[in-house]
C-alpha cells in the first residue's frame, strides 16, 4: 500500500529529525557543561588552599613551599604589570596597523599584509619564548637596559621603575614580548570594526574637507569606540593568560620589586614551572587556586570584551 | 610665525599617516626577525637525524622522532574528537538556535572559551583525569587538545553556515526534504570549504600548544606508541631542551621550533588561500 509506505517514511524522518536536532542541542549544551566542569574542578582542587588561607591568599606575598605558606600577591601583580606594559605598547601600534590596513594601504597589498599580521598571531607562543630568551633578551640587556638606566635611572618618580641590573630577563622584557603577541589580535579586531563604518559617513566627512587623520579620529573612532575597547579587552585577555612566552623571559622569581627590569612571576608561568614538581596536597592546591584566579580574571575580561563587540554588532544592524 | 589652521591640519595628518605606516613596518619587523632567527638557528640543526633518532640524553647525538610522532598522534586524535562535537554544536547555533536561551548563552560562553588561557585547560584535565588514573598520559594530552579544538570549530562552523543563503534551505525544504537532510546534505555541504578551513586553523592552533600538555602528556624520553603512558611531544621537548644548559639539546630545540613554526604557518596560509572569506578566529 503506497499510503502506508509514505506514512512510515514520514514517521521515520520525523524521528530522525528529532534525533538530529537533539544531537546538535546536546553538543551545544556540552559547551556550557564544559565551562561548569572547568570551574567546578578548579574550585574542588583549590579547596584545601582556600580552607587553609582564606582571603589572605590574595594579599599575602609569601610563597614558601618548605613551610607550606602560600600567597598569590606576587604572581597576580606580575600578571597585571606585564599585561599592562603589553597593552601600553600594543594599543597605539594596533591602531596604526588597523588604520593602515583600512585606509592607507594600496588595495593589492591589503590582503597580503593583513595575512602577514595574522601570521604573527599564528606563531606558537613557545617560539616567542625561545626567541625572547635567546635573541631578544641578550640584545635588550646589552643595549636597551643600560640606556634606560642612564637616561631615566636618576629621574624622580619613574627612575626606580626603570633602573636595575641589565639582565635582559624580567617584567619589562616579558611585557614587550606579550605586546608583540597581542598586537595581531587587537589589530585584527580594530580592522574588522573599522570596516563596518558606513562609507556614507566617511565620504560625508571627506566631502566637507576632512583629512584622512580627521576622518579616522573624529568619525571612525567615535563610531566604533565600543568595538575598539572590546578588541583591547580581548587582547588583554590573551595577555593575562599567556604562558610559555612569559615563562621563558620573566625570570620566575617570587619577588616583588619596584623595578621593571627585575625578574618577577606571573600566574601562568608559576603554574608552568612549579606544577609538575609540586609536592604535597597544599602546594598543588595553592597552584590550582592560582589557576582559578587566572580563569576568573580572564573570564571577566573576556566577557566584557565579547559584550562590547556584540553591542557594536547590534548597532551595525540598526543604524545602517 | 603662527601656522594657519589649514597647514596645522595638514601637518597633523601627515604625522598621523606616517606613524601609521611606521607601526605597520613595526609589526612586520617582528615577524621577519622571528622567522629569520628560526631559520638561522633551526636550519643548521635540521639534519636527517632529527627525523630518524629518538630524543637523546644530554651530551650525545639524537633526534626528535618520538616527539614528532607523539605530537602527530595527539594532534590527530584530539582533532578527531573535537571536530564532530564542534560541528554539531555549531550547527545547532546556526540552524536550530533561533528560539530559546541555549543558543545565545552557548555562543557567548563559546566565544569566551575561545580565548581562555590554555594552561587552565591543562589544569582542568589534570584535575578530572590525571589525578584519577594517577599518571600522566597521551590520552590526557589528547583530551586537553580536543577541548581547545571545540570552540574554534564551533565558531567557524556557525559563521560559515550563516553565510549560506536561506533560499538554498527553502529550496531543499520545498522538495520535501526533512530538516536533518536539509542541514546535513545541503547547508553543511555548501559550507564545507569554510568548515575545513576552521578545522585547519584549529589544528594549527593546537600543534603549537605547550601549556596544556605540561600537566597532561608530560614527556617521554623514549618511543611510545601507548597513549596510556606519558608521551613525548614537540612543544614540551622544545621547552625542556631550550631551558636546559646543554648545547646539543638547545640545537635540537631550535630544529623542533623551526618544524613547528613552518607547519603552523603553512596551515595558516593554506587555510586562508583555500577559503578567501574572512575566517579569523580571534
Amino acid at each position: 500500500m503506497p499510503t502506508f509506505l509514505r506514512e512510515t517514511s514520514l514517521k521515520r524522518h520525523n524521528v530522525l529529525d528529532l534525533l538530529f536536532r537533539n544531537l546538535t542541542r546536546v553538543s551545544a549544551f556540552g559547551v556550557l557543561a564544559l565551562l561548569a566542569a572547568i570551574i567546578g574542578s578548579l574550585v574542588m582542587g583549590s579547596m584545601p588552599a582556600i580552607n587553609a588561607f582564606g582571603f589572605g591568599f590574595l594579599t599575602s606575598s609569601e610563597w614558601d613551599p618548605v613551610n607550606d605558606q602560600f600567597g598569590a600577591l606576587i604572581p597576580i601583580v606580575g600578571t597585571l604589570i606585564t599585561s599592562g606594559i603589553a597593552l601600553l605598547i600594543a594599543i597605539p601600534v594596533s591602531f596604526g596597523i588597523a588604520l593602515f590596513l583600512t585606509e592607507l594601504s594600496p588595495r593589492i597589498l591589503r590582503r597580503p599584509l593583513g595575512i602577514a599580521i595574522e601570521l604573527l598571531a599564528g606563531i606558537p607562543s613557545i617560539i616567542y619564548g625561545m626567541w625572547g630568551l635567546f635573541v631578544f633578551a641578550p640584545l635588550f640587556a646589552d643595549h636597551i637596559e643600560p640606556w634606560l638606566n642612564d637616561r631615566f635611572g636618576a629621574m624622580p618618580y619613574i627612575g626606580p621603575f626603570l633602573s636595575g641590573p641589565p639582565m635582559g630577563i624580567g617584567m619589562l622584557t616579558a611585557g614587550i614580548i606579550l605586546a608583540i603577541m597581542v598586537i595581531p589580535f587587537i589589530a585584527a579586531v580594530m580592522r574588522d570594526v573599522f570596516e563596518i563604518v558606513p562609507t556614507l559617513l566617511k565620504e560625508s566627512a571627506y566631502g566637507l574637507g576632512s583629512t584622512t587623520w580627521e576622518v579616522m579620529w573624529n568619525i571612525v573612532l567615535p563610531y566604533t569606540k565600543i568595538g575598539v575597547v572590546g578588541g583591547i579587552m580581548l587582547g588583554l585577555g590573551r595577555a593575562l593568560g599567556e604562558t610559555m612566552a612569559v615563562t621563558f623571559v620573566i625570570g620566575n622569581a617570587h619577588e616583588l620589586h619596584k623595578s621593571l627590569l627585575m625578574p618577577g612571576n606571573s600566574i601562568a608561568s608559576a603554574l608552568a614551572n612549579e606544577f609538575t614538581e609540586a609536592y604535597g596536597e597544599l602546594y598543588t592546591s595553592a597552584l590550582i587556586e592560582l589557576g582559578l584566579i587566572l580563569f576568573f580574571i580572564t573570564f571577566v575580561v573576556l566577557s566584557l570584551a565579547r559584550f562590547m563587540l556584540y553591542k557594536l554588532g547590534q548597532r551595525e544592524g540598526k543604524v545602517t | 610665525m603662527m601656522l594657519d589652521l589649514y597647514t596645522r591640519r595638514r601637518i597633523t595628518n601627515a604625522i598621523g599617516l606616517t606613524v601609521s605606516m611606521l607601526t605597520m613596518a613595526f609589526g612586520l619587523f617582528w615577524l621577519i626577525w622571528i622567522l629569520w632567527t628560526l631559520l638561522e638557528y633551526g636550519l643548521p640543526a635540521l639534519t636527517p637525524l632529527v627525523f630518524t633518532q629518538m630524543t637523546p640524553p644530554p651530551g650525545s647525538g639524537g633526534g626528535l622522532l618520538n616527539a614528532i610522532a607523539g605530537s602527530l598522534a595527539m594532534t590527530l586524535v584530539g582533532t578527531l574528537i573535537g571536530t564532530p562535537i564542534g560541528i554539531l554544536a555549531g550547527t545547532y547555533l546556526a540552524e536550530f538556535g533561533q528560539r530559546g536561551w541555549l543558543a545565545p548563552v552557548t555562543r557567548f560562553i563559546n566565544d569566551v572559551l575561545l580565548s581562555a588561557p590554555s594552561i587552565v585547560i591543562g589544569l582542568f584535565v589534570y584535575e578530572i583525569y590525571v589525578v584519577h588514573v594517577k599518571h600522566f598520559s597521551g590520552w590526557a594530552g589528547t583530551l586537553a587538545l580536543a577541548i581547545i579544538v571545540i570552540p574554534i570549530v564551533i565558531r567557524t562552523t556557525e559563521n560559515m553556515l550563516r553565510l549560506i543563503p536561506n533560499t538554498l534551505r527553502e529550496a531543499a525544504a520545498a522538495l520535501g526534504a526533512p530538516q536533518w537532510k536539509v542541514v546535513s546534505f545541503v547547508t553543511l555541504r555548501a559550507a564545507r570549504a569554510g568548515i575545513i578551513t576552521g578545522v585547519m586553523l584549529a589544528i594549527a592552533r593546537i600543534s603549537g600548544e605547550t601549556a596544556p600538555l605540561l600537566f597532561t602528556a608530560l614527556n617521554n624520553q623514549f618511543w611510545s606508541s601507548n597513549m596510556d603512558q606519558p608521551m613525548a611531544n614537540l612543544p614540551v621537548v622544545i621547552f625542556q631542551f631550550a631551558m636546559s644548559p646543554y648545547e646539543d639539546w638547545q640545537q635540537l630545540a631550535w630544529a623542533g621550533a623551526l618544524l613547528i613554526t613552518l607547519s603552523v604557518l603553512t596551515l595558516n596560509i593554506l587555510a586562508r588561500v583555500l577559503f578567501r572569506q574572512s575566517a579569523t578566529t580571534y
